[in-house]
């Protein structure tokens, strides 16, 4: 899969941008000097910054690393402006971040195989209905597999995604075994030359043993069926959650194994600073970013843009 | 990551431990893990300056419980504080009026709008009320096909809402048809959406609007993070919220979310989403919230049993006499007594923290129930006399205590023993630690 690069106007960054002013106007934040980012650095500056991280999910223990040598820098006379404060913190997340950006390496032999899973709500039907446009604008075959059989209706809700982007879709019924649709998803991906099966699976705390052995179930039955598949499986985060996240990274990675990340509901206010932990928890690139609802608005990870957005 | 905190916290709550009093000295570092926990468990930064500011004013000089170490003094003002900042008791929905009474939940997408909706329900028609579900997401694919579903599966009607409608006239039409059908409470499911969507958010208000509702629940996911305020915020602002009902909380988050939208907000959490299933929907308990969100385990339980069950003013007597080396049968038997009255011993053991791990070795070395029954009747069958000076219980004393009390002469001997030892450790601490002893309770 190729990565549609952002035109300079692009509305990724732009609405990544109104997310972060409605916060301020939003939020009783007292980020006025780090906005304004002109004027001398001092400690209020520093520890308004660390504040600025705090709110953005970033976690007490990161911020405080963040801050401490940035003040070590201070001292030492490197950083004489706000402006140069920002441009080095910005710096520092982005080389945090920017070995973590990789597109979902697409490529024969096919069916290339995505498993999409994640807690309740973080937005995975929503992603594959994405994900499944993107790969069909670049003329990929695709077929849904309509693994949620638990949830009343995410059949129906990937149906309606599979009609709008003109994918194949397998389903069973609600209430069946997800292992069952997986399977025949996967024999008639095979069947019609299908380029990229992404399933669909139903939203589970990672606290659940008995669901997450269920999913370590799925991986077994399309391993079986396609040697070396799934070969991505796709953990999605939303980014309104806090540190939790962290613990759903890595739970699901010891469990079942995850090779990249989609950062959900980044159109809001909320700045998902978490996946600065999470990347450096599990070391699992990060794919796409959600910013809305409606079918265009899932983006490339950036680290930079995402760094200017998190402070 | 979390299961260590609370052996964190009281590591770092040691310092507290042999001051008469918490002082400004031992405080700031205590204070600065509860902040650090706070914020792990994703309580706004905000509310934790804010929280921490009214903890450090209510510690500083409080006198320390007899019958607790300062550090359990602290954990239990920070719990108090928290608990008190929740809210009191839990709270149903407020249906005190003409039916029928709307319900509109709001929220956020991927909260659990539709499953909440289904649970208050269920909870509904067991209090004999009758519910009326009304699918009011138009937008997400399949929204109003769930909230069908979930109604088939609890047999409660649903209002068969026109996906090309506006959500306002959906919610009115309804709540006409509740009241032409004898349903008494009309759920309003409202589509999940962002509280910067000015669009969208002017739809909830006129919701409001058009049908009046009498409780408006903010449906809000557990493991939300700092962003709670701002979302919590922004639907209070726009419609006023009555309620918050707390999603997904059979994970391991540990739900700071919800000091933080009762901070913005002031409106009570009114429940709490337990897990998938429909009935999977409990009451709100502050108290046993603020133990979560502090990582703390239930030494807290325990503290407040301990402040419950053992009498402040017989606690001060006892350290003074023990300071005194004046500590008798009877007040080793007044111990055991209260130890007795705060539950078995098992559980008081489960309580403490990092003691998970150890239970099994401990409950061999423990006395068990029994046993201490058995001390407190040979410690019973005493006289006064004997009570107040063990020296003189010589043999055929032994003998009437053992047969007054149903025991054996070796089961009151090795009492006299036992309290010969505790007799002389307390000696010791009383020459060496000091005010060791006004922690209570120092034969266990």
């Amino acid at each position: 899969m190729t990565i549609h690069e952002d035109k300079p106007n692009g509305s990724f960054l732009s609405r990544l941008k109104t997310g972060m002013s409605k916060t301020r106007e939003l939020l009783f934040m007292n980020v006025e000097a780090i906005a304004r980012g002109i004027g001398p650095v001092d400690e209020n500056v520093l520890v308004e910054l660390e504040e600025a991280l705090i709110l953005a999910d970033a976690g007490a223990d990161l911020a405080g690393e963040y801050v401490v040598a940035l003040r070590a820098k201070w001292r030492r006379g490197e950083l004489p402006d706000i402006a140069a404060l920002r441009l080095e913190l910005k710096k520092m997340i982005t080389n945090t971040l920017a070995p973590r950006m990789a597109p979902i390496p697409v490529a024969p032999p096919y069916p290339f195989v995505v498993l999409v899973i994640g807690v309740n709500g973080v937005g995975k039907t929503t992603t594959i209905g994405k994900i499944a446009h993107l790969l069909r604008e670049e003329g990929h075959p695709v077929l849904l597999a309509a693994g949620d059989t638990f949830r009343a209706a995410a059949i129906g809700q990937l149906r309606v995604w599979a009609e709008r982007v003109g994918a194949d879709i397998i389903h069973h019924k609600e209430g069946s075994d997800s292992s069952a649709v997986v399977f025949d998803s996967l024999r008639a991906a095979k069947a019609r030359g299908t380029h990229v099966v992404l399933i669909d699976t139903a939203g589970r705390l990672h606290t659940k043993t008995h669901l997450m052995e269920e999913m370590r179930k799925v991986v077994r039955v399309i391993g079986r069926e396609i040697p070396g598949a799934p070969q991505e499986i796709l953990l999605v985060l939303d980014a309104t959650n806090g540190r939790n996240a962290i613990t759903q990274a890595k739970t699901f990675q010891e469990v079942i194994g995850v090779t990249g990340i989609v950062l959900t509901k980044l159109d809001g206010t909320a700045k998902g600073g978490m996946v600065l932990s999470v990347t450096k928890e599990t070391d699992v690139p990060i794919r796409f970013v959600g910013v809305g609802e409606t079918i265009d608005d899932l983006r490339p990870f950036d680290a930079e843009s995402f760094a200017s957005a998190l402070f | 990551m979390f299961e260590n905190l609370s052996e964190k916290f009281q590591g770092v709550l040691k310092n507290l431990r042999g001051h008469g009093r918490i002082s400004e000295g031992n405080i700031e570092e205590a204070l600065r893990e509860v902040r650090l926990a706070l914020l792990e468990a994703d309580v706004n930064y905000k509310v934790v300056k804010e929280f921490t500011a009214a903890v450090r004013s209510k510690a500083l000089g409080a006198e320390v419980m007899a019958s607790l170490s300062p550090d359990q003094h602290f954990i239990k003002i920070v719990h108090d504080g928290m608990t008190s900042m929740m809210g009191g008791e839990a709270q149903d929905l407020d249906l005190a009026r003409r039916p029928p009474v709307p319900v509109m939940l709001v929220g956020l997408q991927g909260s659990g709008k539709t499953t909440s909706c289904g649970k208050l329900a269920l909870h509904l028609q067991k209090k004999k009320r009758r519910p009326f579900l009304v699918p009011a997401d138009v937008y997400r694919p399949a929204a109003i096909e769930q909230l069908k579903v979930l109604g088939s599966q609890i047999g409660i009607p649903v209002f068969d809402s026109d996906p090309n409608a506006d959500p306002v006239d959906i919610c009115r039409e309804a709540v006409r048809q509740a009241d032409l059908t004898g349903c008494d409470t009309v759920l309003l499911d409202t589509a999940g959406r962002l509280h910067v969507d000015e669009e969208l958010m002017e739809e909830l208000r006129r919701i409001k609007e058009a049908v009046d509702p009498g409780d408006i629940l903010l449906v809000a996911d557990a493991m939300t993070g700092q962003d709670a305020v701002n979302v919590a915020k922004a639907f209070h602002e726009k419609v006023g919220l009555t309620g918050v009902l707390l999603t997904k909380m059979d994970g391991d988050a540990r739900g700071g979310a919800a000091l933080s939208i009762r901070a913005v907000t002031g409106a009570p959490i009114k429940f709490v989403g337990v897990g998938e299933k429909l009935d999977a929907l409990e009451a709100f308990f502050p108290d046993r919230m603020a133990s979560r969100i502090l990582g703390m385990g239930d030494i807290l339980t325990l503290a407040e049993k301990a402040q419950e069950t053992i009498d402040e003013k017989k606690a001060k007597e006892l350290t003074r006499k023990i300071r005194r080396s004046e500590f008798t049968l009877e007040d080793f038997r007044d111990q055991l007594q209260s130890i007795r009255k705060m539950g078995s011993i098992e559980d008081l053991l489960g309580m403490i923290p990092g003691m998970g791990g150890k239970m099994k070795e401990l409950k061999a070395s423990a006395p068990d129930e029994k046993e201490l029954a058995r001390v407190v009747a040979i410690i019973d069958s005493m006289t006064l006399a004997e009570r107040g000076n063990a020296k003189i219980i010589n043999g055929s004393r032994r003998k009437r205590i053992a047969q007054g009390s149903g025991t054996t002469v070796q089961d009151v001997n090795r009492l006299l023993k036992n309290f010969q030892q505790a007799e002389g450790m307390l000696k010791r601490f009383s020459k060496g630690a000091g005010k060791r002893g006004g922690k209570g309770l120092p034969f266990f």
